[in-house]
């Protein structure tokens, strides 16, 4: 297969949280063309009809819009993107404070620690 | 659209279908699960047209099945239907004189794709590659409707993924629908868009992959599992 999946998790939420990712790193750029929906499909391996929601959702929401008869490009609205951007950032460190909550550690030790790390 | 309307079948005294009630839509890729002997084979050769039924209706695009619906609808049987001293490229000429949406140039390049040499006799192959052919020669044919019955079973998880990659490839969900069966839930969940469980000849449950993750936060087995055990409960 081209990727693995979490098994318990909408396969085209996987894909939305994958192609954002690709988004934040840079690896897509605004107003880059998106592959067409059987290329994509075919590369990471699930059914057409899986990946037309990822894109029917990404153009909810905002991230990317679909030119008729042309396919779908990443939106180049900046605000969105800094939106995707620091939405992603807020949960990483949510989810990196409640793993660490729940061990136990104290807030100070944290902040300490994490200081220390990215030095 | 495939409508089985309180479908039921019997052989002698045991029932295969115990009143099927079933909407299938096209454009998708159904998977149908459960044990063995809870009708997944008389299922599929019901739709096939190639079974008869009890009672019951089965309609595909508002028509009932018949046996002339073999020409429209690509059936793909569990057993190896072949004649075994045919070589892959007679078994596609046989194909070519049996069915006349038999696309010789797409089922080559099925094969290709599933690097089986064309020259090769069916009673040489390996298991594995039967199962790549006899999936080459279905999807040759530009069918609206493929059934398969039990594609990927004794196969091993190599050619199971080849095999998954090749119906992705080469079927068009805009005007193709594919209903399959399997054991391997696991290995093709990611290609199925719905899963009708069967149980005892009936329908246990008939839901959406994405709905099964996102609502019952299980994969796909644990969710049949449990269906499995309340339907036993029943």
């Amino acid at each position: 297969m081209g990727l693995d999946f979490e098994k318990d998790k909408p396969i085209y939420q996987q894909l939305i949280d994958r192609l954002s990712g690709d988004i934040i790193r840079g690896v897509r750029k605004p107003g880059d063309k998106l592959p067409s929906v059987r290329e994509y499909a075919i590369d990471v391996g699930v059914n057409a009809n899986t990946v037309q929601r990822v894109y029917k959702e990404m153009e909810l929401m905002e991230l990317t819009e679909t030119r008729r008869g042309q396919g779908s490009f990443i939106t180049e609205n900046e605000e969105r993107l800094q939106l995707l951007r620091d939405s992603k950032k807020e949960d990483l460190v949510k989810s990196f404070i409640a793993n660490v909550e729940a061990y136990g550690f104290s807030k100070d030790e944290i902040v300490e620690l994490v200081r220390r790390e990215i030095k | 659209m495939i409508e089985l309307n309180n479908v039921k079948k019997a052989y002698g005294s045991t029932k295969a279908l115990n009143g099927i009630d079933l909407r299938l839509e096209p454009g998708k890729i159904i998977g149908i699960a459960g044990e063995n002997g809870s009708g997944k084979s008389t299922l599929l050769k019901t739709i096939a047209g190639v079974s008869k039924i009890g009672s019951g209706s089965v309609l595909i695009d508002g028509k009932p099945v018949s046996r002339k619906d073999a020409e429209r609808i690509a059936y793909l049987p569990d057993a190896d239907m072949f004649y075994s001293y045919f070589t892959v490229g007679q078994l596609f000429s046989y194909y070519k004189s049996q069915f006349a949406d038999f696309n010789e140039t797409k089922a080559k390049e099925v094969l290709d794709f599933l690097e089986v040499p064309l020259s090769s006799k069916m009673k040489n192959l390996s298991k594995g590659m039967r199962g790549r052919a006899k999936m080459a020669a279905t999807l040759g044919r530009e069918s609206c409707y493929y059934l398969m019955d039990e594609p990927f079973s004794g196969l091993d998880p190599m050619v199971r993924s080849d095999l998954i990659k090749g119906l992705i490839r080469f079927t068009d969900l805009e005007r193709q629908t594919l209903i399959l069966s399997t054991h391997e839930i696991r290995e093709v969940e990611i290609l199925l868009d719905e899963l009708v469980l069967l149980k005892g000849g009936k329908v246990l449950a008939h839901r959406h992959l994405d709905e099964i993750r996102g609502e019952t936060g299980m994969d796909t087995v644990e969710w049949m599992t449990k269906e499995m055990k309340a339907g036993a409960a029943e």
